[in-house]
């Protein structure tokens, strides 16, 4: 069209031509190009950017980070490695680049066919789920691990715990951790530490190396015996950009093997004695708290119990008794005065009754000699003995009968 | 109760921070409270003493179970 038209096309009108051109060419949408890596940027944003080069020629390449999350190696500088992925148009800029989706080592091709196929079926089957994932203990005493003795990874984590959580002890099973007869001896290393049972955590580590040696952590056994274990397993193979399946199994995943030690380790020796100090300041704080607190509570009852004591009712008893012992006491002198009076006023009339008071006023009493009051002239006739008493005594007389006139005066009665 | 000093660390301060915890629970008799109170402090000072001799304990497992120092 181009060919036969002399009309002229803006910048923008021929780039999307060119994009038309290139999308549309099966080979550009679809392959699997190898070359050596260099400046290899992985930006904020997640996004893989580096160039793809042989002697002769070299590629822009992009992988998203969608993609680059998917990934099992990350490219570094200077790896040779093979990258799938389709050719487009960058408009703004008029350059093409290759965006990447899948990167694998050169020469490894099936080796890493054979990876995605095992990821892929763990996968389905579930042994990666979340939910699998057991957490760390906090508390951790005893610290199985599965590697090589020799290994420098080994020292690596003994560092990392005696300085973090000397109070820990570690019983390592070993095994080799690369080569062929890497996969089953670490198989059975962690069958030994699973059976003998008596650690809280198991690390499962190896140092950083090449793809090669790291392979024997993508065995399909390891990943098995990782999953089949009682015991919660942390791994830390090789770098921080390797992954691998056991990786994925696993309970959880440090990026190296001294992260390992670091993960189950957060509880240092330094937390565990800050909490301990905190520990024996509450112990000592609550008992004191109780103390003073029951020692309040003491005192509350016997501040209640001093205003319900019985004594209380004795004092106001005693006090009632009190008041009417003094009404009884005042009632009872009442009474006294009141017979005394009566008494006294019973004496004066008996005193003045008294027959002797008559007789000392000068009146006599005269009874015949056997006592007979004589109280009528006819009583007493001539010759009639007569005894008279006196106020001072009595004296004897004879009746002379009843006197004749003139001969006897008489007092006034 | 077992025996303080045959206890490990992690044992030791978990029976603490139990104790700790009754004791806040403030459901005891004063008795009790003593009485775990003293066991509290006896334990406190064993996790002291633990951790003021702490060194990191290698050992290898061989394939009978049986463990010695690495």
């Amino acid at each position: 069209m181009f060919n036969t038209s002399n009309t002229t096309k803006t910048v923008t009108e021929l780039t999307a031509h060119i994009r038309t051109v290139i999308e549309s060419d099966p080979l550009l949408q679809g392959v699997w190009v190898s070359g050596e890596v260099s400046n290899m940027t992985r930006a904020a944003s997640g996004h893989w950017y580096f160039t793809l080069k042989d002697a002769t020629a070299q590629l822009k390449c992009v992988m998203w980070k969608s993609a680059a999350q998917r990934q099992t190696i990350t490219p570094r500088d200077g790896d040779a490695i093979e990258v799938y992925g389709h050719i487009s148009l960058y408009e703004p800029r008029g350059d093409y680049q290759f965006y990447a989706d899948r990167v694998r080592p050169v020469g490894m091709g099936d080796l890493f066919l054979r990876f995605e196929e095992l990821k892929a079926r763990l996968n389905a089957e579930g042994l990666f789920d979340p939910a699998r994932k057991r957490p760390i203990p906090s508390v951790i005493q005893r610290i199985g691990v599965v590697t090589s003795p020799d290994a420098a990874a080994f020292q690596d984590i003994q560092n990392v715990l005696r300085r973090r959580l000397p109070t820990a002890e570690i019983v390592i099973s070993p095994t080799q951790v690369q080569g062929n007869e890497a996969p089953p001896q670490i198989v059975r290393a962690l069958e030994r530490i699973v059976t003998y049972g008596a650690v809280d955590v198991i690390l499962l580590i190896r140092g950083g190396g090449s793809l090669e040696d790291l392979w024997c952590f993508n065995d399909e056994r390891v990943a098995r015996a990782v999953s089949d274990s009682s015991i919660p397993i942390v791994t830390g193979v090789g770098h921080e950009i390797d992954f691998t399946i056991v990786d994925f199994v696993s309970d959880y995943r440090a990026p190296t093997p001294s992260a390992a030690a670091e993960v189950i380790s957060q509880r240092s020796i330094e937390v565990i004695r800050a909490e301990l100090t905190d520990l024996q300041h509450n112990l000592t704080q609550v008992i004191h708290n109780q103390i003073d607190q029951r020692r309040e509570q003491l005192d509350d009852y016997a501040r209640t119990m001093a205003y319900n004591s019985p004594l209380a009712h004795v004092r106001v008893m005693r006090q009632r008794i009190d008041t009417l012992n003094a009404r009884l006491t005042r009632e009872q002198r009442r009474q006294v005065q009141l017979l005394r009076e009566r008494v006294t006023a019973k004496t004066a009339a008996l005193t003045a009754a008294d027959p002797r008071a008559i007789l000392k006023r000068g009146y006599a009493i005269i009874t015949t000699a056997d006592g007979a009051r004589i109280d009528s002239v006819e009583a007493a006739p001539i010759g009639t003995p007569l005894l008279i008493q006196l106020a001072d005594g009595e004296i004897i007389a004879r009746s002379e009968g009843t006197p004749q006139d003139g001969l006897y005066q008489r007092p006034l009665i | 109760m077992d025996s303080i000093n045959d206890l490990s660390f992690e044992r030791a301060f978990e029976e603490l921070d139990t104790i700790v915890a009754k004791l806040e629970s403030g459901e005891l008799s004063l008795e009790d409270s003593v009485t775990l109170y003293e066991r509290g402090r006896l334990l406190s000072a064993h996790c002291q003493a633990l951790l003021d001799q702490a060194e990191l304990r290698v050992q290898q497992l061989a394939d009978d179970g049986s463990l010695r120092p690495l």
